[in-house]
């Protein structure tokens, strides 16, 4: 593994999930209970990954079709101009500027690559074969930078033009004179070849690009890359642009104020800078969680705790969608890999036959669930008996609880969004502005119990009119497109609502225009100032016990309708008997995994010399194969090795001993060593 | 104005020259009495130099081409090493004197050998007895190349015992050029800017061929008045004029004003102009940009520019990252105890400051600090407990390939490393929010 960093630091490797799970397999086999449906175990999770990864795929897709189209129009047009009206006064007058649409990729620095790379794709398909992808690594002078750039366009040019004029390419790059005016006449051999060649003939390859495609040179990380390099290429390339169609997109990851800080004016007079921006890593994370977890298309859920270190991960530290795909993936492989009731967890229409084909171990494995015993306990007892020794019984019962839970989810994920709708239109929003904050909260208890469900009913029922016909617009959307039977009543109800709303509309306007009307002709009779008070008084006294309104009454049904849809739907899933089959909830694993503590471990390594030669042993054994490890005691030669490796590191100052006081236990038994 | 005469060249010739290099007409005739005759021998090397865009590279260019001296023309920047560029003298060289003959390749490591080959190619030529003009832009990289190279182009008529003159231009004097072992001295000749007169007659000649040159010149003025005091950069001006122009034409076009209303005209564009010079100028917006808005006459605050942007989102731990790293760059260590200790102690006031902290670290720049203290700092600013993970190391990394913070001398494995943040007080407040 490598790091496209070359600054020294601390650098995480994501254990590759697939490679951990065959190692586990071989090196800790007893471990796990071995129910003898791993194969099955092991296709169900590939199944479930392969679905996932096409949704992911998907989803990327439509978030990057904005960014993509803008990007795309800005390089058609940035050089048609400029061939269809060279002739034009104003044309010829203007100095000609490198078009650079500069891209604002925000700093989740990790997830530029995908994005890149469908950027790349695209534009090869639709505009231009020529594309080079530089990196500031490989860019440390101006040279590499012309070499690398000057290689990839070359080898694209194969890659267009199949293999048939091979020897015209194949020149070694050695041998290519790295500079603009072999770059230049390379450009003008191969259109040329392009234009001249017979239309019918090469029409499936390059019919979609244009005549004379631009050359588009991608600076992925602009930050990195040395002022020097950058404008020693722009002063080049623009000496060449008449000759030369570059287009030029720089990376940004921070703020496009990087470009004036980067270069100088007289470099940057000679871009012509438009400015895309990509969509923002948070937005990207809710469309990702919106469709993976909120959803009923795939069995595998996550659990509260799981769900929260990963939001964790990805707010604090990174902001990296990727990363979270990652953790997410992790998650799956665990649960299938700890979980041997996991062969269930998969699409209802494969459950039945799973469940009939449960083993009897496997069915042990059933009854030892924690929730499924709950619901045994909750059985009258011939049931119980009948739960705990026939295994047919066992399944039926089985094969209906998961029929349950997945109804159970179905009807969940509505009255989430519905009830994120109504909060999220409060004010403070006291039970947060995402859903996924919301998720996480209904998850973890019942959440009609909390005290900030309490304050957000209270917000609600002071909800002005519009706001709240709205809401329940917004909800009838949502329980019709969920399309669940059972939520039919539940339309027709929000429906009534939303009528008797508009005829309070028309009734209030008439009682409002009275009340008002009266009262100030009231105030109008008294003159003198002490009635005038008295009736001020009185006024605000009855608007005080006045009684509720038509509308504040509705308003308090339609609220407390909602909070009965609220209890009935929304109860955590860990209630639900059989949770544990689709639901992946040790967060501890994850923890160890994905939030390594290199700084803790070497400390208490450092300060435990024994622990330092177990591990210096370990280390030195390793090779001989796990049995030569595994035995307490050091080898006595192991022993004396590491003494001599820890003074000699000491003497080279990599180590030292520490100030701590010898532990008076081990003063009395060796002495002052 | 002095009229160009020369005994070797037809006056029809000097004349076309002449119109071509407006208000350098006394650089060009020294030039000329320079080169000589087409067959003298000539100085060895000359030194040009100006300010950026003060005609250079045009004038050189148009001279010798005009007077069709045989010429060799590099540019030393797109050349970046000595082997691209002896190789590319030798290639022009070579494409020059046969134009049938294919070109091989040539390969020159090194300045011997450069001044084989070039004795080859211009034995292989005709016009030997002609005087050779190597004309090298932009020269102050040649510095940046092997130490012989410049000694040796100053010196090539005397190496290579050919009539061939080596001209330099640059932006910077020769005294920045002198290497320390001392070499032959160029001629030197100052090409000085041009004034607000001059500009003003150049960027008049090239008027569009739909209007007078009379009106055009009128705009030239108007652009003149609102850019010569920030912008003195003729191609730039040029430009600026070519996009603002249509603005310029608008009451024309619509009939409200005819080309004689001048004062209507420069109320017209005066704020336009003021705007340009806010936003394209700057390159805020592109100037593509800026042309769509004049078409579709849309303001141009609806368009942000560059600036506009530089909010930075970060993660949470990542912003208290860079504040401590500020805080550690800008605050002197001694006072890290008053300022994140609880119980710190009474401090006197008196003598607190020493005398040269007086100053402002702002004016001083940031403090290279350890890694260990801003990982302390950043446990006292963060309310809850941060635990030391591989993630947090991983952030400051990516703060550093991001250009937040640097790290500074890192060429030393014992220590922990050291960092400096470079960001500003605008941008940490900003953070900070």
């Amino acid at each position: 593994m490598s790091t496209c960093s070359v600054s020294k630091g601390c650098f995480v490797f994501k254990p590759s999930p697939k490679k951990r799970r065959v190692s586990q397999k071989t090196v800790h086999f007893g471990e796990r209970k071995d129910s003898g449906d791993t194969d099955l175990q092991f296709v169900t999770c590939q199944a479930l990954w392969n679905q996932i990864k096409q949704e992911l795929e998907q989803i990327q897709e439509d978030l990057n079709k904005q960014l993509l189209d803008n990007l795309e129009s800005f390089l058609r047009r940035s050089h048609s101009e400029f061939q269809a009206k060279t002739t034009e006064w104003t044309y010829r007058m203007k100095s000609r500027e490198i078009p650079t649409a500069a891209l604002v990729l925000g700093v989740n620095v990790t997830d530029h690559d995908l994005t890149f790379r469908s950027i790349s794709e695209v534009l090869q398909q639709n505009v231009t074969p020529y594309i080079a992808l530089l990196e500031a690594k490989d860019c440390t002078g101006i040279k590499n930078l012309m070499q690398k750039l000057m290689g990839q366009l070359m080898n694209c040019y194969i890659d267009v033009d199949s293999l048939e004029d091979e020897d015209n390419v194949q020149v070694s790059h050695n041998r290519i004179r790295c500079s603009m005016t072999s770059l230049v006449n390379w450009y003008e051999g191969v259109t040329k070849k392009t234009s001249s060649e017979t239309p019918s003939k090469k029409r499936t390859s390059s019919s979609r690009h244009w005549l004379s495609s631009p050359i588009v040179v991608i600076f992925k990380d602009m930050e990195s890359f040395t002022t020097k390099v950058l404008q020693d290429f722009i002063v080049i390339s623009s000496q060449h642009i008449h000759q030369l169609p570059l287009v030029l997109i720089f990376g940004i990851a921070t703020s496009p104020m990087i470009i004036h800080s980067l270069l100088p004016h007289s470099v940057s007079s000679l871009l012509c800078i438009e400015l895309f921006q990509s969509l923002s890593c948070k937005e990207h994370l809710s469309t990702v969680v919106d469709k993976l977890l909120l959803t009923t298309q795939f069995p595998f859920k996550l659990g509260e705790k799981v769900l929260q270190v990963l939001i964790n991960i990805f707010l604090y530290h990174d902001f990296s969608v990727q990363n979270f795909i990652k953790g997410f993936q992790l998650c799956i492989v665990e649960h299938f890999y700890s979980q041997p009731l996991s062969i269930l967890c998969c699409q209802m229409a494969d459950v039945k036959t799973r469940v009939n084909s449960l083993s009897h171990e496997q069915c042990e494995n059933v009854r030892r669930l924690p929730s499924f015993r709950r619901y045994v306990e909750g059985q009258v007892s011939e049931n119980q008996i009948a739960l705990l020794t026939a295994d047919n019984y066992l399944k039926e019962v089985v094969q209906k609880l998961l029929e349950d839970l997945h109804v159970y989810h179905e009807n969940y994920i509505p009255v989430l969004r519905c009830l994120h709708v109504l909060t999220s239109s409060l004010p403070k929003y006291p039970l947060g502005k995402q859903i996924r904050e919301l998720h996480c909260m209904c998850l973890e208890d019942q959440v009609w119990e909390t005290e900030e469900y309490e304050s957000a009913l209270q917000l609600a029922r002071m909800l002005n009119k519009s706001d709240l016909v709205n809401v329940l617009q917004q909800c009838v959307e949502i329980f019709v497109s969920s399309a669940v039977k059972e939520f039919d009543q539940t339309v027709e109800k929000l429906k009534e609502f939303l009528t008797q709303f508009q005829k309070l509309e028309v009734a209030e306007a008439f009682q409002e225009r009275d009340v008002s009307v009266s009262s100030q002709k009231e105030l109008q009779k008294k003159t003198d100032l002490y009635h005038l008070q008295k009736s001020l008084l009185e006024l605000k006294e009855s608007r005080r016990s006045k009684k509720l309104t038509k509308f504040e009454m509705l308003r308090f049904e339609v609220v407390d309708y909602i909070d009965g849809l609220v209890r009935s739907y929304l109860a955590p899933a860990d209630h639900k008997t059989l949770h544990e089959v689709v639901y992946f909830n040790t967060p501890s694993v994850l923890r160890e995994h994905l939030n390594a503590a290199p700084r803790i471990a070497l400390h208490t390594a450092l300060n435990n010399p024994h622990c330092y030669l177990k591990a210096f042993s370990t280390v030195v054994t390793a090779a001989e194969g796990p049995d030569a490890a595994s035995s307490d005691q050091v080898d006595d030669i192991i022993h004396a090795r590491f003494i001599r490796a820890v003074s000699e590191l000491e003497l080279l100052g990599f180590i030292k001993p520490s100030k701590q006081k010898t532990d008076h236990v081990a003063r009395l038994t060796w002495g002052g060593c | 104005m002095p009229n160009l005469e020369h005994p070797a060249y037809p006056a029809a010739t000097l004349h076309h020259l002449e119109s071509l290099v407006p208000c350098r007409e006394s650089q060009v005739s020294m030039l000329l009495s320079i080169f000589g005759e087409r067959q003298q021998f000539s100085f060895p090397s000359i030194f040009i130099y100006g300010h950026t865009s003060s005609g250079k590279t045009y004038v050189m260019q148009t001279l010798l081409n005009t007077l069709k001296l045989p010429h060799v023309f590099v540019n030393c920047v797109e050349y970046f090493t000595s082997r691209l560029l002896l190789e590319e003298i030798l290639i022009q060289l070579q494409s020059r004197s046969s134009a049938t003959e294919q070109t091989s390749q040539v390969s020159c490591d090194t300045f011997n050998d450069f001044v084989r080959l070039f004795k080859q190619a211009v034995a292989s030529r005709e016009l030997q007895d002609e005087t050779l003009y190597i004309v090298l832009d932009r020269a102050e990289q040649l510095r940046e190349m092997e130490a012989n190279i410049l000694p040796a182009f100053l010196r090539l008529q005397e190496l290579t015992d050919r009539n061939v003159t080596v001209i330099l231009l640059s932006e910077i004097v020769w005294e920045l050029f002198r290497p320390n072992i001392g070499c032959f001295e160029p001629f030197t000749l100052y090409f000085p800017d041009y004034s607000i007169g001059h500009l003003q007659k150049i960027l008049s000649q090239s008027h569009p061929p739909d209007y007078s040159a009379d009106f055009y010149a009128a705009y030239i003025n108007i652009l003149l008045g609102v850019f010569y005091m920030v912008c003195r950069d003729l191609k730039e001006l040029q430009h600026l004029a070519a996009l603002n122009f249509s603005k310029y034409c608008e009451p024309v076009v619509r009939g409200e004003a005819n080309e004689r209303d001048t004062r209507k005209l420069w109320k017209n564009i005066e704020p336009h102009l003021k705007k340009a010079m806010q936003t394209v100028y700057l390159r805020e917006i592109s100037s593509a940009q800026w042309e769509r808005l004049q078409h579709d006459d849309g303001e141009p605050g609806q368009l942000k520019g560059l600036s506009a942007h530089t909010h930075v989102e970060l993660p949470y731990y990542s912003k208290f990252l860079l504040i401590a790293a500020y805080l550690a760059s800008y605050n002197p260590v001694r006072t890290d105890k008053r300022f994140f200790l609880k119980h710190h102690g009474k401090i006197r006031k008196t003598n607190f400051m020493k005398k040269h902290e007086k100053t402002s670290n702002h004016l001083l720049g940031p403090k290279p600090f350890p890694l260990d203290r801003l990982l302390a700092i950043l446990y006292s600013i963060v309310d809850n407990r941060v635990a030391p993970t591989a993630n947090i190391f991983s952030q400051i990394t990516s703060l550093v390939t991001l250009q937040l913070l640097s790290m500074v001398g890192h060429n030393d494995q014992l220590d922990g490393p050291r960092y400096k943040c470079t960001v500003s007080l605008d941008f940490i407040r900003a953070v900070a929010r």
